[in-house]
């Protein structure tokens, strides 16, 4: 019997680790944290169609109930050696492993929204990231504390952290558009007086369902999108907030006041995936997110033999994605070892 | 008051705060479908007027969402409503409506001022 | 509006700033518009502190209002900053206390340009060398005067003779700051608190007793922005940014405005005298205009110095509504009294219908 190592308990690991489970390896997967998951924990409810991201936690929490093989809570990884065409993995508890195979599923972290110092997170009052609101949007959650009593209007900024030369992520995280239209549909559910606005440079509606979501926000919602980023916001003496853009589509300057003000905040590889490819000997690009043989073929392996890539540790992904990812990374780790 | 050779200029600037949203909520209650425009430019690109005089079809809907009556108020009379736009159309608005809603809904609020 | 954020900030942004002995440069405006601030900064330095800065009156403009508005090559202003260098060196110092953002902006952007690109030192060495005869070394620590008086600042307030406060109510005075866009905005990293949240300012204010307002369009240009001022027909973009300044801090009703820039304070001031001539329009309490300072004005009222010594006098918004305040006492008949007891003339105010 084959050992696989799984580096990281999210999404993309806990499915990694049933299929290969389901092929016939054992397989040990290491999370850092007290519980798999990853952040999909953090989230409420999935765009397009508002499933709720505990159902699908469940669902593949379940699916490893049922399955036999080990799991290794709040275990980082020390150190991973190559030996004789095995990998020694050492732990911070002192836990040594030998391993046939490694999956890296060492995911993402968000984009600390401080270092867009000019919109002001975490000083101004009503300034809010996507992942705050996710929380918020929870059945029963208080939103008047981030949004005021009585909100009138609320804004939504497309790309904080990405496609953004001064936070030195060249790349589109994907799945902001949608994120933001989605909880701009959420918002105005809950809050049906309030005008919203979407600042966006581009809607990049990609995925199944999304456009339509994006029609139905405009159609239903009345979700209004102007084409600008923001420059800046400031706190005015009410604690609302004074925002700047272009409308470029009018070609002039807008300024506006709003109650609440939410920053769509984008992903990055984090300090997770640049220790897991330190450990690993194993490339990164330079985003920071780990290196693919190539874009198409072979999106699953890394630049070492024998070790494997699955989810949001190559780039920003969707968890939708970050399964069908996984599923595959777990298929190329099976006919890899077939083939030793 | 002292002429000192330059003044202090008026801000161009749109002021959403200071928008008066009345014309826009009549036009949307009545057009629904005017809600989806997603500014692509298609009704501009094959618009019979705009090829002639200076008639940007696509910014009715910046203007109307930006409160630019006085603008929209001139700028329409330029329409000559042959449709073609509404072939174009990717998300099928009824821009003909559009237009003649914005006509009586700019009278209406004329002659309440009045 | 949360401190902590603030706080988290400015601890990202802190920067060396030398604690003795410093080469001090001049600014060539500074002494036009606020003749007095740079001299209240030897004083501050020399008996307050017991510090030891030098002068050297061979050190010229920078040039950078030239280089700004392209009239000065980059191998100039280059040739004339190696040449301040070399004034330093000479006199033996590496400390430089610069009193101007723009020649502090001239002089980082030329030391990390010679890191950038060793050939353009080299070649700026020759040049110096041929022109001049004199050699330089590039200063250890580079520090703006403003930077100085902050590290500085519970040092001057341990010797206070007034505080940012109102003296009848106890009250902290609501400050407006203002920071010179080369301060930090070129290089974030060479200002205390960085280019969106700078603490220079703020430090010095609250250290003081005073309450910082922080008002909608506090990073919005002051209307100096060279382009727009040095040529008559531009100054309407000047007078009109700094209006939106003025009617954005209003209704938080600041009593003084600090600036550490010689640009800033200078039309933060002036204009106010000019948009009541134009439009009879004050921002102050009682149809006055704010007071503007500069940082060593605010240093120097609070350590109990004569505001006309100060030069406060050139002030075109007058600075009585500040002074009275704080519970300063000054002696009107002498507000226009030169050294010699003559009057130096009197200059046109703002919110004083005179």
């Amino acid at each position: 019997m084959k050992h696989i190592v799984i580096i990281g308990g999210g999404i993309a690991g806990m499915e990694s680790a049933c299929a290969l489970t389901d092929a016939g390896h054992w397989v040990t997967l290491i999370e850092k944290e007290a519980q798999l998951g990853g952040k999909l924990n953090q989230w409420s409810f999935l765009f397009p169609d508002f499933t709720p991201a505990e159902k699908i936690k469940d669902t593949l929490f379940d699916k490893c109930q049922e399955r036999d093989f080990s799991i290794l809570l709040k275990t980082e990884v020390k150190s991973v050696q190559t030996h004789q065409k095995k990998f020694n993995i050492e732990t911070f508890g002192g836990q040594k492993l030998e391993a046939d195979a490694v999956v890296v599923s060492s995911g993402y972290e968000l984009f600390d929204a401080r270092r867009k110092e000019e919109y002001g997170y975490k000083i101004y009052d009503h300034v809010i990231t996507s992942a705050d609101l996710e929380k918020l949007l929870r059945p029963g959650s208080d939103l008047s504390v981030a949004a005021g009593k009585n909100p009138k209007r609320i804004a939504f900024v497309h790309c904080v952290g990405s496609r953004d030369e001064k936070s030195g992520n060249h790349y589109c995280s994907k799945v902001c558009c949608i994120t933001g239209v989605k909880q701009a549909i959420e918002l105005k559910k809950r809050l049906p007086e309030a005008e919203i606005f979407c600042f966006y440079m581009d809607l990049r509606m990609y995925g199944k369902h999304f456009e339509e979501l994006y029609r139905e926000a405009q159609e239903k919602f009345d979700i209004q999108f102007i084409r600008g980023r923001l420059s800046e916001a400031a706190e005015k003496m009410d604690k609302s907030l004074l925002i700047k853009a272009e409308d470029t589509l009018s070609g002039r300057p807008l300024k506006m006041n709003v109650d609440l003000l939410v920053l769509l905040v984008g992903m990055e590889a984090g300090k997770g995936t640049a220790t897991a490819a330190a450990k690993c000997s194993i490339e990164y690009e330079d985003s920071g997110f780990l290196k693919t043989n190539d874009t198409f073929l072979f999106s699953n392996f890394s630049s070492q033999e024998g070790i494997f890539l699955a989810g949001s540790c190559t780039a920003p992904m969707s968890v939708n994605d970050t399964i069908l990812h996984a599923r595959s990374a777990a298929m190329e780790v099976n006919s890899w070892l077939r083939k030793q | 008051m002292k002429d000192f050779g330059y003044t202090v200029i008026k801000q161009r600037t749109i002021d959403y705060d200071q928008f008066d949203g009345r014309l826009l909520s009549d036009v949307l209650r009545m057009e629904p479908s005017f809600k989806t425009c997603l500014s692509c430019g298609g009704c501009t690109a094959t618009c019979s007027a705009n090829d002639l005089v200076s008639f940007n079809i696509r910014r009715i809907n910046l203007s109307l969402r930006r409160g630019e009556t006085y603008e929209l108020e001139s700028e329409i009379q330029k329409c000559m409503l042959c449709g073609k736009c509404m072939l174009v159309c990717p998300r099928g608005i009824n821009i003909r409506n559009v237009i003649m809603l914005i006509k009586k809904s700019i009278l209406k609020y004329k002659s309440v001022q009045l | 509006m949360q401190n902590e954020g603030k706080q988290k900030i400015w601890k990202d942004y802190q920067k060396e700033i030398a604690d003795d002995h410093y080469f001090y440069v001049r600014s060539c405006i500074r002494q036009n518009f606020f003749p007095g601030s740079e001299q209240t900064f030897l004083k501050i330095l020399r008996a307050e502190l017991n510090k030891d800065i030098f002068e050297n009156p061979h050190h010229t403009t920078c040039s950078g209002i030239g280089y700004h508005s392209d009239i000065v090559p980059f191998d100039t202003i280059q040739t004339i900053v190696a040449r301040q260098f070399a004034l330093m060196t000479e006199a033996g110092y590496r400390n430089l206390a610069v009193s101007c953002i723009t020649s502090f902006g001239i002089y980082n952007e030329i030391i990390e340009t010679w890191k950038e690109f060793p050939n353009e030192l080299e070649k700026i060495r020759n040049y110096l060398k041929k022109a001049t005869g004199r050699e330089f070394k590039i200063p250890q620590n580079v520090s703006h005067a403003s930077d100085i008086i902050y590290k500085f600042r519970e040092d001057i307030f341990a010797r206070k003779k007034y505080s940012l406060t109102n003296h009848e109510t106890g009250k902290p005075l609501k400050i407006v700051e203002h920071i010179g866009c080369h301060y930090a905005k070129m290089f974030p990293g060479k200002g205390v608190g960085g280019a969106e949240f700078p603490h220079v300012l703020v430090g010095m204010i609250e250290s003081w007793g005073g309450e910082v307002i922080d008002y909608p369009e506090r990073r919005h240009c002051c209307g100096f922005g060279f382009r727009q001022y040095l040529v008559m027909s531009n100054r309407g973009y000047s007078i009109s940014n700094s209006k939106k300044k003025f009617e954005s801090m209003e209704p938080y009703r600041p009593d003084a405005i600090a600036s550490n820039c010689p640009g800033c304070p200078m039309f933060l001031d002036r204009w106010q005298y000019v948009i009541e001539e134009m439009e009879g329009k004050t921002y102050g309490q009682n149809g006055r205009g704010i007071p503007v300072l500069t940082y060593e004005e605010m240093a120097g009222l609070v350590l109990g110095y004569d505001p006309w010594d100060m030069g406060m006098q050139m002030h075109q918004t007058d600075v009585e509504p500040l002074l009275d305040k704080m519970g300063i006492e000054y002696n009107p008949d002498l507000k226009y009294a030169g050294k010699d007891g003559k009057q130096i003339g009197q200059v046109k105010m703002a919110g004083c219908k005179c």
